[in-house]
C-alpha cells in the first residue's frame, strides 16, 4: 500500500450529502477482476452524459459540464471535500480504488459510512472527519478561491489552509501507523500467528461444530 | 494472495457462490456477457484450486449468499460472519455478529481468519406491540430508517428487540437485519430464542448429535442482559406502523402508502431541502402527490431483503386470481435460491405468478443492483422489494420505490401503489 505522509493538494468541493457507492462507481464496473483502472469511471453517471460500460473507451464520451469534477479549475485535485455520510451503501472497495485511481488521496467530510471509511485506509486514502461547521467553512473558501489547496500532515494530524490556518483532525493510532508507513495489514496480523493458533485450538474445544 | 504466496488459513470456514452477475434467464448456455463470465469463471477456478466449497451456477443450492447461508445452516448463532457485501448484516438475525467488508479485508480474513476491529457503539431498536395485518418486517425496517435516517446507525451495531421482533419469523428477522446497513449500521442483530433454534435445526451444515446439544446450550446464552445499557435506545410502536413506500433516492426518504410526496420547503435543513429537491427531480415527482396515485412501469420481487419463501407466499397471495395491470411492462419474481425456487414450485406459487402475468426467474441478485441483464431503462419507475433506491441503482436513470413483497405484488396488479391491506 502507498504510504501517506503529507499532501499538498488542490481541493474539489462535492456539495451533496449521502453520496453512495453506486454513485462513486456504478455496478457495471464491478464485473472486472482487476483492482485498478477505475479512475475514468469515478462518478460515472454524474460525470458523463451517456452510459458507461466496462471496456468502453472514455476519451470520446460526452462530459457533463455541470458536474464539479469536470470544471477546469478543479483538474488535478487530490483532496475531495464532501458532505455527511459520504460513501454510504455497498461495501465495494471499487469506490476507494476509483477515487485513488483518479488521484484522490484525502477526503474531508463531517461523517463517513463505516465500511467505506475502513476501505479507504486499506488503499492509501486518508478520510478526515471534521465538524460540519468547519467543513462548511472549507466549502465556502474553496468555492470562492480558484486554486484552493490544503496541506495535510498525517504525522501532525493537521490541515493547513492557504491563509495559514491550521485545523487539527483525529485519527485512530493504529490506522495512522499503518497508513503512515504503508504497511501490509496481513503481514502485521500474521506476526500474531501463534496467538491465532492458540485461539483456534481453544475454540475447537469450546465450539467443535464450527470446524469441519 | 497468490502474488504474496499466501494460502487460505481455513478453507472449511469459507463458502463461495456467484450471485451478483448471474443471469436469471436460461442458464444452459452459460453467461452471455464476457466480462461477467470471466469473473464467475475466475471464482470457480480459484475455489477449485484452493479447495473452497462453492455452490456453482448450476447447483440447486446456488442463490443469493445471504439467502443460502442461513438456508444451508452455514450461518449459526454466535458466529462472526463476514462477506464482501454490505448486506451481510442479514446474518445477524441469528444472533451472529455479521457485517460487510471490502475486498482487502476479505483477503485479510482468508489469509488470517482475523480482522482488526474496534468495538462498535450499541443501539437498541425496540419495537413493541403487534404488527397490523399486511404489515411486514420490511415495513418495520423502512419505518426505523425513516425515523433515525440512513446515517442514524453509523458507528453502531444495532440490536432489534421488543415483542414485535420476538414475534417475527426468522425470515422476517433476516429482512430486518438485512436493512441495518441502510440505517448506516454495519451490523444488526436479534437475540437467539426458540424461533432461531427451530430454524437452524436439521439444516445440512448445522451441528448434529452431541454437538447440537452443546451448541444449543451455548446459543441459549446469546442475548443481552435484562439490565444491559445501550449507547442509544430507539423505540417504535408496531401497532402504528403502516405499509411503507419510499419516494426519493435514499431509503430514509420514505412515507406510508397513505402519505404524499413531501414538499422540500418543509425539510428540516438547507442541505436536506437541496437533497429532497434533487431527489424529486430525479424521481420525476411533484410535492403533494399521494403515493397511491403513482403509477409503476416495472415490478421487482426479489433480492437478499425479500426473496425467501415467505416473501414469495405473501406476494403470491396478493397476485392470486389477479392480473398484472396493462401499464406494467414487466413484473418479475426472482427467488433467492434454487431451493427457494424449488419449494415455491412445489407449492404452486410459480403457477400463480405466471397466471397473473409475472415472469418467474432463476435465482440471483438480479434487478436489485442491475449488474446482470435485468435493469430499468432511463425514467422507468419500479416497485421493488430490494433495499436501495439510490440514483441509478436499478439501471441508469431508473426510479426505485422500496416496498414489501405484498405491496409490490399489489402495485403490479393495480398498476400503481396501493394499500395492500384494503386491496
Amino acid at each position: 500500500m502507498q504510504a501517506f505522509t503529507t499532501l499538498d493538494g488542490l481541493v474539489v468541493p462535492l456539495d451533496r450529502a449521502n453520496v453512495d457507492t453506486d454513485a462513486i462507481i456504478p455496478k457495471q464496473f464491478l464485473k472486472s477482476i482487476k483492482r485498478s483502472g477505475f479512475g475514468p469511471n469515478l462518478f460515472d453517471e454524474w460525470r458523463y452524459l451517456d452510459h458507461g460500460e466496462p471496456g468502453k473507451s472514455n476519451h470520446d464520451r460526452p462530459l457533463n459540464p455541470d458536474f464539479v469534477l469536470n470544471q477546469p479549475r478543479y483538474q488535478g485535485a487530490s483532496v475531495l471535500l464532501a458532505r455527511d455520510n459520504f460513501g454510504c451503501g455497498s461495501s465495494r472497495e471499487h469506490a476507494p480504488w476509483a477515487l485513488e485511481d483518479a488521484g484522490f488521496r484525502a477526503i474531508i467530510a463531517p461523517s463517513f459510512a463505516d465500511i467505506f471509511f475502513n476501505n479507504c485506509f486499506k488503499n492509501g486514502i486518508l478520510p478526515i472527519v471534521l465538524d460540519a461547521a468547519i467543513v462548511d467553512q472549507l466549502f465556502k473558501e474553496c468555492e470562492a478561491n480558484e486554486g484552493y489547496a490544503l496541506s495535510v500532515d498525517l504525522d501532525q494530524q493537521t490541515l493547513t489552509t492557504p491563509t495559514g490556518e491550521s485545523i487539527p483532525f483525529a485519527v485512530d493510532a493504529g490506522r495512522k501507523h499503518r497508513l503512515f508507513n504503508g504497511l501490509d495489514d496481513i503481514g502485521l496480523t500474521l506476526l500474531q500467528a501463534d496467538k491465532i493458533a492458540t485461539y483456534e485450538a481453544q475454540r475447537k474445544i469450546e465450539a467443535p461444530w464450527l470446524f469441519a | 494472495m497468490k502474488l504474496a504466496h499466501r494460502l487460505p488459513r481455513r478453507v472449511d470456514a469459507a463458502i463461495a457462490v456467484p450471485d451478483h452477475n448471474v443471469p436469471t434467464t436460461d442458464r444452459s448456455q452459460g453467461i452471455a456477457d464476457p466480462i461477467s463470465r470471466l469473473q464467475v469463471e475466475t471464482l470457480d477456478a480459484n475455489c477449485a484450486e484452493f479447495g473452497i466449497t462453492e455452490f456453482k451456477m448450476d447447483d440447486i443450492r446456488q442463490g443469493i449468499v445471504h439467502v443460502i447461508g442461513p438456508e444451508e445452516g452455514l450461518t449459526l448463532p454466535g458466529m462472526t460472519v463476514v462477506c464482501g457485501d454490505s448486506h451481510t448484516s442479514t446474518h445477524g438475525a441469528f444472533g451472529a455478529l455479521a457485517f460487510g467488508i471490502g475486498t482487502s479485508e476479505v483477503e485479510h480474513v482468508l489469509a488470517t481468519q482475523c480482522l482488526w476491529q474496534k468495538p462498535s457503539k450499541t443501539m437498541l431498536v425496540k419495537v413493541e406491540g403487534a404488527l397490523g395485518k399486511g404489515v411486514t418486517a420490511k415495513d418495520i425496517a423502512l419505518a426505523i430508517i425513516g425515523q433515525i435516517g440512513t446515517a442514524g446507525g453509523t458507528g453502531y451495531a444495532l440490536e432489534f428487540g421488543g415483542s414485535a421482533i420476538r414475534g417475527l419469523t426468522m425470515e422476517g428477522r433476516m429482512t430486518l437485519c438485512n436493512m441495518a446497513i441502510e440505517a448506516g449500521a454495519r451490523a444488526g442483530m436479534v437475540a437467539v430464542d426458540q424461533t432461531t433454534i427451530d430454524y437452524v435445526k436439521g439444516r445440512p451444515y448445522s451441528p448434529k448429535g452431541d454437538a447440537w446439544d452443546k451448541a444449543v446450550a451455548w446459543w441459549n446464552t446469546l442475548h443481552s442482559d435484562a439490565d444491559a445499557v445501550f449507547d442509544r435506545v430507539v423505540e417504535l410502536d408496531a401497532t402504528k406502523i403502516e405499509p411503507q413506500v419510499t419516494w426519493g433516492t435514499s431509503p430514509e426518504m420514505v412515507t406510508t402508502i397513505n402519505g404524499s410526496v413531501p414538499d422540500p420547503a418543509s425539510a428540516s435543513s438547507e442541505t436536506r431541502q437541496h437533497d429532497w429537491t434533487r431527489a424529486l427531480e430525479y424521481m420525476g415527482l411533484k410535492a403533494g402527490t399521494p403515493l397511491a396515485e403513482i403509477p409503476v412501469d416495472k415490478v421487482f420481487i426479489g433480492s437478499c431483503t425479500n426473496s425467501r419463501i415467505e416473501d414469495l407466499r405473501e406476494a403470491a397471495s396478493v397476485a392470486q386470481g389477479r392480473k398484472v395491470a396493462p401499464n406494467v411492462k414487466l413484473a418479475m419474481v426472482v427467488p433467492g435460491s434454487g431451493l427457494v425456487k424449488q419449494q415455491a414450485e412445489a407449492e404452486g406459487l410459480d403457477q400463480i405468478f405466471l397466471a397473473a402475468g409475472f415472469e418467474w426467474r432463476e435465482p440471483g441478485c438480479s434487478m436489485c443492483l442491475a449488474m446482470n441483464a435485468d435493469r430499468l431503462e432511463p425514467g422507468e419507475r419500479c416497485a421493488s422489494t430490494s433495499n436501495r433506491n439510490f440514483e441509478g441503482r436499478q439501471g441508469q436513470g431508473g426510479r426505485t420505490h422500496l416496498v414489501s413483497p405484498a405491496m409490490a405484488a399489489a402495485a403490479a396488479c393495480a398498476g400503481h401503489f396501493v394499500d395492500v391491506r384494503f386491496f
